[in-house]
C-alpha cells in the first residue's frame, strides 16, 4: 500500500500547490487590477485615512490634502481652482475621480509598488500613511497665459516642449472648479456634478485631449505635406494644377479654395504657395495623388488612431480609411471624417520642430515620495520618427512662410520666426466653424509647439477664421514661453 | 518491533552499556514518550503565544484597546488543551507531538478572526459567533479527550465496521426528516436540536464513513483488486465488483439532489475513491470514480439550478450581470477583493475590511484571514494544514495493519480535500461549495468533527508503536 500512499501524498501536495498558486495570483499578480475594480469598496475605505500626496506645477501647489474636521482625516483642496482642473481633475472618495487624481491615484494614495518600502517604513516608525507628490511638467506662467488668452471662448490649448513631449500648458474652456466636486458632502457633490454634466457647454469635458473632437480643417495640410515630402518625390517647389474648382472623381462634390478663386494667377501652383494661401484645391489634388494609405501612414506615425496616456487617458484622434478618391481629397484639407484633439495637433507641430521625432506627450515630470526621494522620473521617450530632418526643414520653411507672409499672419512675433498653420474647419453648411492654429517657435531652435482650437466659430459667425481668432491666442502662449 | 531511539552520547563512551537488555529497552520506551510529550508541550506554548497575540492584535487593530473578557475565555480553552495534553501523557504517551499544537493554533487563529468579524458587525455576548465558537471549541476538545480516553484500542472500530456504516447513513438522513431538518442558505444539511442548538450531522458522518470504508475495504480489497480484465494497460474490475462504488456514488448524488450540498458530496466521494485506490492499487478505480462524479456533476449543473448557478459564478464571476444576480457571484468577488486587498503582508489583524464579504466568519474565513494576514499568513495557514495532513499520511506509512493504514489516510485526506474544496472555492480553482474550512470557520459540528479526527489520528499514531495482533497483513 505504500506505493499508493506515495502517490496520494503527491496528489495532496499538488492540491496544496494549486491553492498556493491561486492565492498568489490573486494577492500579488492580480492585486492592482482587482484594487482598481469599481466594485471594490475596500480601496475607497482605505483612502479615508491617507494623507493624499500633493500635485505641483513648478512651485505652485495645484492640489493638496488639508486636515479636515469631519469624519475623514483629510480633505482635498485645489488652491488654484479652475485654472488647473484640466490637469488635476478632481478627487472624491465616494463619487469617483478624474485627471491626474485618477491616473496617478496609486502614487497619490501611497499604494503603488514603488512605495512599498516607504509604507513599510512608515508602519515600523508608526507614522500615518502618506501619498507621494506628483510634479507636473506644467509651467505656471504659460498655463496662466494660456488660460487668459483663451478667456471665455469655447475651446482648448495645448503647449508642448518639442524635444521632450513635456506638456507646458493645457487649458480647456468652459471649465469647472474641482473644489466643488471634492467636498465630503455627497449631496453637494452630486448636485454640483449633475449641474456640470447637464450643462450644454460640457464643462467636464477636457477639450484639449478628448470630448467630441473636431475636424482639423486646413491645419491638417501640414500632415499631407509631410506625407508628400516624405515620399521624396515632392519638395515645396513641386507644382500642382491650379483650377478655380475641382469636381471630385466619382461624385458631384466640388472643392473650392476659401477665396472662391484660383490659388494665385498661374496654371500651376507650388506646394509652398498653396500652403501659404491655404488653398484647398491643390491640396485635394496632392492628397489624391499620394493616396489614402500614404496619408494615413504619416498620420499614424504622428499619433493619429492612437490614444496616449499622459498618463491620464486621452481620446485618440482619428484618420479613418477613406472609401474613395473623393473622400481622400476632402480628408486632405482636414474635412470628411478626420477628427483630432489639440494635443494631437500640437504633436504634429512638435514633430516638425524636433526634426521629425514624435515624443510621447506627458504631464508628469517626477513622483517624489514622502521622504522627498524621487520614486519615478519620466524619461523623454520617442513615440516614433515620423519623417527625416530634411523633410522637417522643408515643412518648417513652408510653415514659417505661412506665418510671415500668408494666411497664418496673426501669429507673427517681432524678432522671432514663428512656424504655423491655421485651420477653419466646416462642421456642416450652417454649423459654426472650428478654428485652429498649430505651430512652433522659434523656428531655428524650437522651445514650444502649440495648438489652439476654438469651437462655435468664437460666436463670430462665418466671418471668423483660424487666423482671426486662434492665431493671436497661440501667439500669446508662445510669447509666454519665449519671455521666460 | 524495535524502539528506534538513537543511543545517547553517554552510551557511546561506555560500550558496556550498549548491550540491549529488557530493562534498558523499557527505560528508553518510557523516556521517549515523555520526550514526545515534552516536545508537544513546548509547541503548545508556542501555539498559545500565537493565539493570544492574535486576539490582542485584533483588539488593538479594531478597537484600539485591550479588553480582558475575550482573552480570559480563550485562556480557558488553553486550560482545556492542557487537560487534553495531560490525557495524552496518560492514555496515549506515544502519540504524535505535532498534531495537537497545530490544531490548537488553527482553532485559535480562527477564533481571533471570527472575533474580529464580530467586532466589525458589533455583535457581542451569545449573539457573537466568536462566543459560540469558543464554547463549541470547548465541547470539541472534551470530545477529543473522551475519544482518547475511551478508545484504548483502535481495533474496536474495525469490529464495528457496519455499525459505523449504519450510523453514517442515519446521520446523513437526519436533516431530511421533517421537523428536525433545517434549511440554511438553500442547503438541507442541518438539524435543530430542541430548536436551540443546530448541528450538521454530515460532519460527523464523514468520520463514521471513513471508519466504515476502512473496515469494508480491508475485507474486500483482495477481490476488488485482483480480478478483472486488462484494458489500455489498466486492470478494470468485474461488473459485479462495481457495486460498492456505485452505491457510494448514488449516495453522493442523493446528497447533491436532496440536501443540495455539492461540497459534502464531493468530500464523501473523493474520500471513498482515494481509500479504494489505497486499498486496491488500481488506477482504474480512480478513473471510474472521477468519470462517475464528473458525469454526475455535469448532469447536475445542467438540471439543478443551484449547481448551475455555482458553475456560472465560478466561470464568469466578474461579469456584472452575474455579480448583480440573486445568488450570483457578489460574495465570491468580494472575497477575492478582500484577498487582493491583503496583498503580500496583509492589512494587519483588525485593520482590514473583511466584514464586507458576506459570511466572512464561516464560508469566507479564509478570505478574511487572507485579507488581514496577507499572502504570508495564507501560506502559513496552508502550511499548518499540510503538517496535519502529512502527519496523518505518515501514520499510514508506518501503520502495522491495513485497517489503520486506510483509516489514517482516509481521515487525513478528508482534511486535505476539505481545505482544497473550500480554499479552492474561495480562490476560484473550483466552483464554490458550502463546506467549512477545518478548525478556522465558525461552526460547531465542523469543530467537533475535526477535533475527533485529530483525536483518532493521535490514537492511531500512539498505536503505531505498540505491538499487538494485526488486522489484515501490512503490504
Amino acid at each position: 500500500m505504500n506505493t499508493q500512499l506515495k502517490r496520494i501524498s503527491i496528489v495532496v501536495l499538488a492540491m496544496f500547490t494549486a491553492l498556493m498558486v491561486s492565492t498568489t495570483l490573486i494577492q500579488v499578480f492580480q492585486a492592482d487590477q482587482l484594487a482598481a475594480d469599481g466594485r471594490n469598496t475596500r480601496t475607497l475605505y482605505d483612502s479615508y485615512g491617507v494623507e493624499r500626496g500633493p500635485i505641483l506645477a513648478g512651485d505652485t501647489v495645484i492640489a493638496e490634502s488639508v486636515p479636515s474636521d469631519d469624519q475623514y482625516e483629510f480633505a482635498r483642496s485645489y488652491p488654484e481652482g479652475e485654472l488647473y482642473s484640466p490637469i488635476t481633475g478632481y478627487f472624491n472618495q465616494t463619487q469617483g475621480s478624474s485627471g491626474l487624481e485618477q491616473s496617478m491615484n496609486d502614487y497619490l494614495s501611497g499604494t503603488s509598488n514603488t512605495q512599498f518600502l516607504d509604507s513599510l517604513n512608515r508602519i515600523v516608525t508608526d507614522q500615518a500613511p502618506a501619498g507621494a507628490a506628483v510634479e507636473t511638467s506644467i509651467d505656471p506662467d504659460v498655463q496662466q497665459a494660456a488660460s487668459d488668452a483663451l478667456g471665455d471662448l469655447q475651446g482648448a490649448i495645448v503647449a508642448v516642449e518639442p524635444s521632450s513631449g513635456r506638456i507646458l500648458a493645457m487649458t480647456t474652456s468652459p471649465g469647472y472648479d474641482p473644489n466643488r466636486l471634492a467636498s465630503h458632502n455627497s449631496e453637494d457633490v452630486i448636485a454640483a456634478y449633475d449641474e456640470l454634466i447637464n450643462d450644454p457647454s460640457q464643462p467636464l469635458i477636457n477639450r484639449a485631449t478628448g470630448g467630441n473632437l473636431n475636424p482639423p480643417g486646413s491645419s491638417f495640410k501640414v500632415v499631407v505635406a509631410a506625407a508628400a515630402f516624405d515620399t521624396g518625390e515632392y519638395t515645396p517647389d513641386s507644382t500642382l494644377p491650379n483650377p478655380v474648382s475641382l469636381t471630385l472623381p466619382g461624385s458631384s462634390a466640388t472643392v473650392y479654395n476659401w477665396t472662391r478663386t484660383s490659388c494665385g494667377s498661374g496654371d500651376t501652383v507650388t506646394i509652398r504657395e498653396a500652403i501659404r494661401q491655404s488653398c484647398n484645391v491643390p491640396l485635394a489634388e496632392l492628397g489624391m495623388r499620394l493616396g489614402d494609405d500614404t496619408i494615413k501612414a504619416m498620420a499614424e506615425k504622428l499619433g493619429f488612431n492612437q490614444a496616449f496616456d499622459i498618463p491620464t487617458e486621452t481620446t485618440a484622434s482619428s484618420y479613418p480609411n477613406t472609401n474613395s478618391d473623393a473622400e481622400t481629397g476632402l480628408s486632405s484639407f482636414g474635412q470628411m471624417n478626420v477628427r483630432t484633439t489639440p494635443l494631437q495637433m500640437a504633436l504634429v507641430s512638435a514633430a516638425v520642430a524636433a526634426d521629425g521625432k514624435v515624443m510621447s506627450p506627458t504631464l508628469v515630470d517626477r513622483v517624489t515620495g514622502s521622504n522627498l526621494q524621487a520614486l519615478e522620473t519620466t524619461q523623454p521617450s520617442e513615440f516614433s520618427t515620423a519623417f527625416s530632418p530634411e523633410v522637417a526643414d522643408m515643412l518648417t520653411e513652408v510653415m514659417v512662410n505661412g506665418v510671415a507672409n500668408g494666411q497664418s499672419s496673426n501669429a507673427k512675433i517681432e524678432g522671432v520666426d514663428v512656424a504655423g498653420k491655421t485651420g477653419t474647419a466646416q462642421n456642416g453648411d450652417d454649423d459654426p466653424y472650428t478654428l485652429w492654429f498649430t505651430g512652433f517657435a522659434p523656428a531655428e531652435n524650437p522651445e514650444v509647439a502649440v495648438a489652439v482650437v476654438i469651437e462655435n466659430d468664437a460666436n463670430l459667425g462665418h466671418h471668423s477664421s483660424g487666423n482671426i481668432v486662434a492665431a493671436p491666442i497661440a501667439k500669446k502662449v508662445i510669447e509666454a514661453v519665449l519671455n521666460k | 518491533m524495535s524502539v528506534d531511539t538513537p543511543a545517547r552520547p553517554g552510551d557511546e563512551a561506555s560500550p558496556e552499556f550498549r548491550v540491549e537488555t529488557g530493562v534498558l529497552a523499557t527505560m528508553r520506551r518510557i523516556q521517549r514518550p515523555s520526550r514526545l510529550r515534552n516536545r508537544e508541550l513546548l509547541l503548545l506554548l508556542f501555539a498559545f503565544v500565537v493565539n493570544g497575540a492574535a486576539m490582542v492584535l485584533v483588539q488593538l487593530g479594531a478597537i484600539g484597546e485591550v479588553q480582558p473578557g475575550p482573552l480570559v475565555a480563550v485562556a480557558g480553552l488553553a486550560v482545556l488543551v492542557l487537560v487534553l495534553h495531560g490525557g495524552l501523557r496518560v492514555w496515549a504517551p506515544n502519540a504524535d507531538p505535532v498534531l495537537l499544537p497545530v490544531a490548537v493554533a488553527l482553532n485559535g487563529i480562527g477564533i481571533a478572526e471570527i472575533y474580529r468579524i464580530d467586532i466589525a458587525e458589533k455583535l457581542t455576548g451569545w449573539g457573537a459567533a466568536s462566543t459560540r465558537q469558543i464554547v463549541w471549541s470547548a465541547i470539541a476538545m472534551v470530545a477529543a479527550v473522551l475519544v482518547v480516553a475511551l478508545l484504548k484500542n483502535y481495533r474496536v472500530l474495525h469490529r464495528y465496521t457496519y455499525v459505523f456504516g449504519f450510523i453514517a447513513v442515519v446521520m446523513l438522513l437526519l436533516p431530511l426528516i421533517p421537523g428536525l431538518g433545517l434549511n440554511v442558505n438553500g442547503a438541507r444539511v442541518w438539524i435543530s436540536i430542541g430548536g436551540v442548538l443546530s448541528f450538521q450531522p454530515g460532519e460527523v458522518a464523514k468520520i463514521a464513513l471513513a471508519i466504515f470504508f476502512a473496515g469494508y475495504l480491508v475485507r474486500t480489497r483482495e477481490s476488488l483488486s485482483m480480478v478483472g480484465k486488462t484494458f489500455l494497460g489498466m486492470r478494470f474490475p468485474r461488473l459485479r465488483d462495481l457495486g460498492p462504488i456505485l452505491v457510494i456514488w448514488l449516495l453522493s448524488m442523493a446528497v447533491i439532489v436532496f440536501q443540495r450540498d455539492l461540497g459534502t458530496a464531493l468530500l464523501y466521494f473523493g474520500m471513498f475513491v482515494i481509500m479504494l485506490y489505497m486499498a486496491t492499487g488500481r488506477t482504474s478505480w480512480v478513473l471510474i470514480g472521477m468519470t462517475l462524479f464528473v458525469g454526475g456533476a455535469v448532469v447536475a449543473s445542467q438540471t439543478l439550478s443551484y449547481v448551475n448557478g455555482r458553475f456560472r459564478n465560478w466561470l464568469d464571476a466578474f461579469n456584472p450581470d452575474q455579480y448583480e444576480a440573486w445568488g450570483g457571484s457578489h460574495q465570491l468577488v468580494q472575497g477575492i477583493f478582500g484577498l487582493a486587498h491583503g496583498g503580500l503582508v496583509g492589512t494587519g489583524l483588525g485593520q482590514g475590511q473583511p466584514a464586507i464579504t458576506p459570511l466572512a466568519e464561516s464560508d469566507y474565513i479564509f478570505a478574511s484571514l487572507g485579507e488581514e494576514l496577507g499572502l504570508a499568513g495564507v501560506m502559513a495557514l496552508l502550511g499548518l494544514y499540510l503538517i496535519i495532513v502529512a502527519r496523518g499520511l505518515s501514520i499510514g506509512f508506518t501503520a502495522q495493519d491495513d485497517f489503520m493504514k486506510l483509516l489514517a489516510v482516509g481521515l487525513s485526506f478528508t482534511i486535505a480535500l476539505q481545505v482544497f474544496i473550500m480554499v479552492g472555492g474561495v480562490t476560484r480553482v473550483i466552483p464554490l461549495t458550502g463546506l467549512t474550512t477545518p478548525f478556522l470557520a465558525a461552526g460547531g459540528s465542523s469543530l467537533v468533527a475535526n477535533w475527533i479526527i485529530v483525536a483518532l489520528l493521535l490514537r492511531l499514531s500512539d498505536s503505531v508503536r505498540k505491538p499487538g495482533p494485526m488486522v489484515g497483513a501490512a503490504s
